[in-house]
C-alpha cells in the first residue's frame, strides 16, 4: 500500500513536471524548424534555425528591442534594489508611531490596480516628455510595496546589536547600512533582483502605453507584433518567443536558490 | 542649566538625530509611490466624473458609473475577470498546495529536478506563453495534431473562435504560468514548520490526506491567505493573456477589463472619462475582495 502511495506521488510528479516543461520544449524544437514542420508536429530539432532568424531580422528590428529591454530592465533593477532596500531598512531599524503610519499608508498602494493609474499617468508622463524614455518606463516601478515589505522583513532579522556597536565605532547611519546590511543581505537581494529584473522585462502594458516609437519597443512588445499578420509563421514566431524567453531563464538558473532562500526569508 | 538636563538634552539630539535620517531612508521610496501611485489614483477619481474625447473634458457627474450599467462589453468583461477568477485561483492554488506538500517530504528523490521543472513556467515572460499557448491551441496547432491522430477530432477544432473552450483555453495557461510560483511560497511557509510535527502524524498513523488537511492547511494559513490575494488581484487585473491569446475574441467573449480600458483610452476614440470609471471599479473590486478575505482568514483561527 506505501509502495503503491509513492510510485503515485512520483507517477502524480513526473506527470506535472512533463505538462511544465513541455511547453518551453516545444518553443525551442519548433524554433528550429520551418513553421510546415512545425504544424506537422515535428519533435526532434529541425535544420531552419538560420532560416528562421534571418526571416526574424528582415521583419523586425530585434537587436534594438534586446537592447531597449535590456536597458530598461538593468536600470530599473539596480535603481528599485537600491530605494527599496534603503526603505525597508529605515522602516525596520528607525521604526516609530509616524514611520509605522507611513508602511501601512504604502500597504495600501499594493491593492492599487494599474488600470486606475495608467491613464493618470500617461497623461502626466506625456506632458512631461517622458514618452519613448527609460525614465517613463521606470518611474512607475522603481518603487513597490513589496519590495520594501521584501527588504523590511529581511532588516527584522538584522541583529539590532551589531547597529549599536558600529554606530559606537563612529560609524554613520548610511555606513552602516551599505557596509554591515548590504553585504549580510546577499540572498535578500537576490531575490529582490530576480523578481525585479522579470517583472521589468515581462512587463508588457506600461511599454504599451507610453512607447510609441517604434524604435523604443521592449521584446515582448515586438513579440506580439509578429502574430499581427493574417499568416503565422510559426518556426520564425517561435524563435522570437525564444529570444524574448532566454535572458530571464538564465537569470532564474543562476539565481534560483537564493531567490528560494530570499523568499523564505519573506514568508517567516 | 544642570548637568542632568544637558545629558537628556544630548540623548534627545541623537534619538532626534537617528530620527531624521530615518526618514532620509525611506524618503526617496515614500515619494515615488506618492506620486506614481496615490496622485494618479487620485486624478483617475477626478477623471472618472469627467466626459469627452481624448483631452476634451468636462464634467459629467456620475454618468460614466450610469453608462457602466448599459455597456454589454463591459459586463462581459467583468463576468470573464470572474470566471476567471473563481475557477482558476482555486484550482491552482490546491495544485499548488499539494505539490508543495508531496516535495516537502524528506524521503522523495529528484526533488530538486522536480522544483525546478514546475517553477520554470514562471521565467517565461506573459507574453511569450500567451503565445506558446495561442500556437498549441490554433486550429493547424499541437493540441489538435494530437487529438487527431488519437481518433478524437476529424478535422482540427478552433479552440479560439469559440467562448467557452477560448476561455478554458486562457485558464489552462494561467494555471500553467504561476501554479509554481505559488508552489515556492508554500515551500517557504512549510519550512517554517517543524519536520517532526509530520513524523509524529505518520507514527500516528494519519493518512496523507489527513496530515494534509490536519496540518499542512491549517499551519500555512497566513501564506495561503497571502498568496489568495496576490492571485484575486492579478486576475483581476489580466491583461497580457487577453491581449495575446485570444486578443478578447471571439467578438470579445474572453476580453478582460484591463484589456477593455486599454482598448478604450488607447486603441479607440480615447474616452479617459469612462475608462477611469472602470478602472475604479476595479479598484473597489480588488479591496474589497482583499477585505473579505482577510476577514475569512481571520475567523478560522
Amino acid at each position: 500500500m506505501i509502495k503503491f502511495k509513492r510510485s503515485f506521488q512520483y507517477i502524480f510528479l513526473t506527470i506535472v513536471s512533463f505538462i511544465s516543461v513541455f511547453p518551453l520544449f516545444w518553443m525551442v524544437i519548433s524554433a528550429t524548424n520551418t513553421s510546415l514542420d512545425v504544424t506537422r508536429g515535428v519533435m526532434v530539432p529541425g535544420m531552419a534555425l538560420f532560416e528562421n532568424f534571418q526571416k526574424l531580422i528582415s521583419v523586425q528590428n530585434v537587436s534594438q528591442a534586446m537592447m531597449n529591454s535590456f536597458k530598461y530592465a538593468i536600470i530599473l533593477t539596480l535603481s528599485s534594489l537600491c530605494i527599496c532596500s534603503l526603505a525597508g531598512y529605515g522602516f525596520e531599524i528607525f521604526h516609530d508611531k509616524g514611520k509605522d503610519f507611513v508602511m501601512a499608508i504604502i500597504l495600501l498602494a499594493m491593492m492599487v490596480p494599474f488600470a486606475a493609474t495608467m491613464i493618470p499617468l500617461f497623461q502626466m508622463f506625456s506632458k512631461a516628455g517622458l514618452l519613448n524614455t527609460t525614465a517613463g518606463f521606470m518611474l512607475p516601478t522603481i518603487s513597490t510595496p513589496f519590495l520594501i515589505m521584501l527588504f523590511r522583513q529581511s532588516a527584522r532579522s538584522f541583529p539590532h546589536d551589531i547597529i549599536e556597536a558600529a554606530r559606537i565605532d563612529g560609524l554613520n547611519e548610511f555606513q552602516i547600512f551599505y557596509k554591515m546590511f548590504f553585504p549580510t543581505m546577499r540572498s535578500t537581494y537576490a531575490a529582490a533582483m530576480t523578481i525585479t529584473f522579470m517583472n521589468a522585462w515581462n512587463n508588457y502594458l506600461w511599454p504599451k502605453v507610453i512607447m510609441t516609437d517604434q524604435k523604443s519597443i521592449t521584446m515582448p512588445m515586438l513579440v506580439a507584433n509578429l502574430t499581427e499578420g493574417y499568416v503565422t509563421d510559426y518556426g520564425v514566431l517561435m524563435l522570437g518567443v525564444l529570444l524574448c524567453t532566454i535572458p530571464t531563464i538564465i537569470i532564474f538558473f543562476v539565481l534560483q536558490k537564493s531567490f528560494a532562500e530570499g523568499i523564505t526569508g519573506a514568508v517567516k | 542649566m544642570s548637568r542632568a538636563n544637558k545629558k537628556t538634552s544630548q540623548k534627545l539630539t541623537l534619538s532626534k538625530k537617528q530620527n531624521i535620517s530615518g526618514w532620509f531612508f525611506l524618503m526617496p521610496a515614500t515619494f515615488l509611490i506618492a506620486i506614481m501611485s496615490f496622485i494618479p489614483m487620485f486624478r483617475a477619481l477626478i477623471l472618472s466624473f469627467k466626459t469627452g474625447v481624448g483631452n476634451n473634458l468636462k464634467w459629467a457627474g456620475v454618468f460614466n458609473y450610469q453608462r457602466l450599467g448599459q455597456d454589454t462589453v463591459f459586463i462581459q468583461a467583468l463576468k470573464n475577470n470572474f470566471i476567471y477568477l473563481l475557477i482558476q485561483v482555486p484550482i491552482m492554488l490546491l495544485l499548488a498546495l499539494v505539490l508543495a506538500s508531496m516535495l516537502n517530504n524528506k524521503h522523495l528523490r529528484f526533488k530538486g529536478l522536480f522544483r525546478t521543472a514546475i517553477f520554470l513556467p514562471c521565467a517565461t515572460s506573459l507574453v511569450s506563453y500567451a503565445i506558446i499557448f495561442r500556437s498549441l491551441f490554433a486550429v493547424d496547432g499541437f493540441v489538435n495534431l494530437i487529438l487527431i491522430k488519437l481518433g478524437f477530432l476529424e478535422v482540427g477544432y478552433n479552440f479560439l473562435a469559440h467562448p467557452n473552450s477560448a476561455r478554458m483555453v486562457i485558464i489552462l495557461a494561467l494555471i500553467w504560468r504561476w501554479t509554481g510560483y505559488n508552489m515556492v511560497f508554500y515551500l517557504a511557509g512549510l519550512q517554517n514548520i517543524e519536520y517532526s510535527v509530520y513524523e509524529a502524524a505518520m507514527i500516528d498513523g494519519a493518512s496523507p490526506i489527513k496530515t494534509f488537511f490536519k496540518i499542512t492547511v491549517p499551519l500555512l494559513k497566513p501564506t495561503i491567505l497571502l498568496t489568495a490575494i496576490m492571485s484575486t488581484n492579478g486576475t483581476l487585473q489580466l491583461f497580457d493573456e487577453s491581449v495575446n491569446l485570444t486578443n478578447g475574441g471571439p467578438a470579445n467573449a474572453t476580453i478582460t477589463m484591463s484589456h477593455y480600458i486599454y482598448n478604450l483610452s488607447f486603441k479607440y476614440v480615447p474616452n479617459f472619462g469612462y475608462a477611469a470609471a472602470m478602472s475604479y471599479l476595479i479598484l473597489i473590486l480588488v479591496a474589497v475582495l482583499a477585505f473579505v478575505q482577510m476577514k475569512v482568514g481571520d475567523k478560522r483561527d
